[in-house]
């Protein structure tokens, strides 16, 4: 099929656009990290070897080729350092979505139940924040966390403690930001799925015999399961792979995988190694992906 | 006092009223959303084993009233007595009643099987005997085989069977029914009434409907109660409703009828003769309740408006007090069973007359423009306030 005529279809044009978009902005830089993950560091511009250089004919492309090593791959399993920052982010990234969906629930359920215009209302306050830079909200937390910041004022001038308390850099400040900054992601698509779900189904349970924690356990929560499923989504793969927040909030004792692929990127100018972490965490944050979309492929073949 | 309540007892049985008592006594019961008195002071009494329907136009009432004895919400005022004990505070989940919501509510996420026992588990039934029960309900409605399945796995039809079912399963004193069988389609609808009253008879159970549709109401009830504007208009046998209802907007809401409103009277022994504008001078039998001081209108149904070339011929010895119009045909409306003709009368009204086709062949059919007598007996007129 000539391309004159996918073009001349607009409909079909706009069945193959997704996938144009992902070939170029997707799977295209893909495979350069790829490739530079298998390349070795070097002192040169670009900072790597070897670089493909199509001019320079067959046989220098093949020993090119034959240049490529997974070592980069070795090392990040082999490096404490790596797997530390590993087991660092998915710790952070599962006791940080556990928060949010323990906070973002109740959150979401009250204002699916909230009269209908007032709901709305609920929904900007939820969005509102967002209006302002994510950084500046970042600082403004640096200001009340800090030594002198509002929150050890308060504490103070309420005689909860009688000396200022260590907030920053601290885990406790980072899971602050995070959990603060990702909670709209897990309120957003919980509320969608409790707000369209039928009050009536919590009405037959109540009826059938059912007291209201058992309503909760055995419709409400079920029927909303989705909606976790897309919120705990939404927020446990940028967490896995956030640096702003841990580098901003949280001691520099421990680093997370985004801030130790910094480090290689910009500090070591090691990109073959950057790369080879980005291609580890990639796998790492597909695997439940996968694992989700199978569960729900197999939810949908049941029905 | 909601302790007391048999509410997770299956059998319910304990709270059944003395005979001759109401099973449920629903005083003056009002419920207000905003500024809107969607309930204003409804006061019922329903039997043991009774098979009443709510009926009303959309907005009456009757959905808020059923929702109160379920539980839904609570009455700002008035009491709800189930067999003998005030239950119009306690929580759905407390009240022997179940309910069987109008577009089913079943459980997607649970199969036929756990939809059915959901109200048994809550009640802690023995698992032997909740796997008898559902046995039991699922036979009685007929879904053998489907146990497994989800509900978006069945049709409408096996649905509504399902969600009846759930509701019967706990053996609820008292069943409420929310507009059961507007999703059906006409033919299904039809027969559902007829199994729903099958069921009830043979259950022995006290059923509560709600509908806007006055023949299922007719078809299925013992009694009818027609709510307008969150009061109770009449409450009767589907026959004294349609024969004798107590307003014109009742006879005007259940069924057709014509109406003729009144602009004088004349008493003639045990008749009175009423003048109206539309349709002169008519003879109606002397009405049970006497006629007010205020107006009034003749209603005639229209299947009692029979229809013929010439006048009626008076028989000999009898006393013919018959009313009898002349006009022409307006309007000829074939429905298959019936025939429905409007017709222009000489003295200006309009008259409807639905009759029978009882031949296949019907050579004697009226055609527009015919000229035709309408004759009806005094018997057959209703004097209705307005």
């Amino acid at each position: 099929m000539s391309a004159r005529r996918i073009f001349a279809r607009p409909a079909r044009f706009a069945a193959i656009a997704p996938y144009v978009w992902m070939l170029l902005f997707f799977l295209v830089p893909f495979g350069f990290v790829l490739k530079i993950s298998l390349s070795q560091t070097a002192i040169a511009q670009p900072p790597y070897e070897p670089v493909f250089d199509l001019t320079a004919g067959w046989t220098a492309i093949r020993s090119a080729f034959a240049a490529l090593s997974l070592d980069n791959f070795k090392l990040i399993g082999s490096d404490d350092l790596y797997v530390f920052a590993y087991l660092r982010s998915l710790t952070v990234a599962v006791t940080a979505t556990a928060l949010l969906l323990l906070i973002g629930y109740p959150i979401a359920y009250g204002m699916a139940r909230l009269p209908k215009r007032w709901q709305a209302v609920a929904m900007v306050l939820v969005i509102v924040p967002f209006w302002t830079s994510f950084l500046i909200r970042i600082y403004a937390w640096i200001n009340i966390l800090q030594h002198d910041g509002l929150l050890n004022q308060i504490l103070l001038a309420l005689h909860l403690v009688s000396a200022p308390v260590v907030w920053l850099s601290t885990d406790t400040a980072m899971y602050v930001g995070i959990v603060y900054s990702y909670l709209p992601f897990m309120i957003l698509p919980l509320y969608a799925t409790l707000a369209k779900m039928e009050r009536a189904l919590e009405e037959a349970a109540s009826d059938l015999g059912a007291p209201p924690w058992q309503v909760f356990w055995l419709v409400t929560f079920p029927l909303s399961l989705p909606g976790v499923g897309a919120g705990v989504l939404l927020c446990f793969i940028p967490i896995v792979g956030e640096f702003v927040i841990p580098d901003l909030l949280a001691g520099s004792n421990s680093l997370m995988i985004g801030q130790t692929l910094w480090l290689e990127f910009f500090t070591n100018k090691d990109w073959p190694v950057a790369s080879a972490a980005a291609i580890t965490l990639l796998v790492v944050l597909l695997l439940p992906l996968l694992l989700y979309e199978r569960l729900q492929r197999r939810q949908l073949e049941e029905q | 006092m909601t302790d007391e309540l048999p509410g997770t007892d299956v059998a319910g049985a304990d709270a059944h009223p003395a005979a001759g008592e109401p099973l449920l006594r629903i005083v003056g019961v009002a419920k207000t959303f905003g500024t809107f008195r969607a309930v204003d002071g409804v006061s019922l009494e329903i039997k043991a084993g009774e098979f009443f329907a709510l009926l009303g136009p959309s907005g009456c009432g009757k959905t808020t009233l059923l929702r109160m004895l379920a539980g839904f919400e609570a009455p700002d005022e008035g009491r709800i007595l189930l067999g003998g004990k005030d239950i119009a505070q306690a929580l759905p989940h407390q009240r022997p009643i179940n309910m069987m919501f109008q577009n089913y509510a079943l459980f997607p996420h649970l199969s036929v099987r756990d939809n059915i026992a959901f109200g048994l588990k809550r009640a802690n039934m023995a698992r032997a005997d909740i796997a008898t029960r559902v046995a039991e309900m699922v036979a009685l409605v007929k879904l053998e085989g489907l146990e497994k399945r989800k509900p978006d796995q069945l049709s409408g039809g096996q649905r509504q069977r399902v969600a009846l079912a759930r509701a019967l399963a706990r053996r609820p004193q008292l069943l409420l029914l929310d507009e059961p069988l507007a999703a059906l389609d006409k033919k299904l609808r039809e027969s559902t009434q007829v199994e729903l009253m099958e069921l009830q008879r043979r259950l022995g159970m006290t059923f509560i409907i709600v509908t806007h549709d006055q023949e299922e109401a007719m078809t299925m009830a013992d009694r009818i109660g027609v709510m307008k504007s969150g009061k109770l208009a009449q409450v009767a046998s589907p026959r004294e409703l349609y024969e004798a209802p107590r307003s014109r907007w009742i006879a005007e809401f259940v069924g057709d009828i014509n109406l003729f409103d009144a602009e004088s009277r004349l008493r003639d022994g045990h008749r009175l003769v009423i003048g109206t504008r539309d349709a002169g001078a008519l003879v109606v039998a002397e009405p049970r309740e006497p006629v007010g001081e205020g107006k009034f209108s003749v209603a005639i149904r229209p299947e009692k408006v029979k229809l013929s070339r010439r006048g009626p011929v008076a028989e000999a010895g009898h006393e013919t007090a018959i009313n009898r119009l002349d006009g022409v045909i307006a309007d000829v409306c074939y429905l298959g069973g019936t025939t429905t003709y409007k017709v222009k009368l000489d003295t200006g009204g309009m008259l409807q007359a639905s009759v029978a086709n009882t031949a296949r062949l019907d050579v004697d059919a009226y055609s527009l423009s015919q000229h035709v007598v309408a004759w009806f007996t005094p018997d057959d007129c209703m004097v209705l306030p307005s």
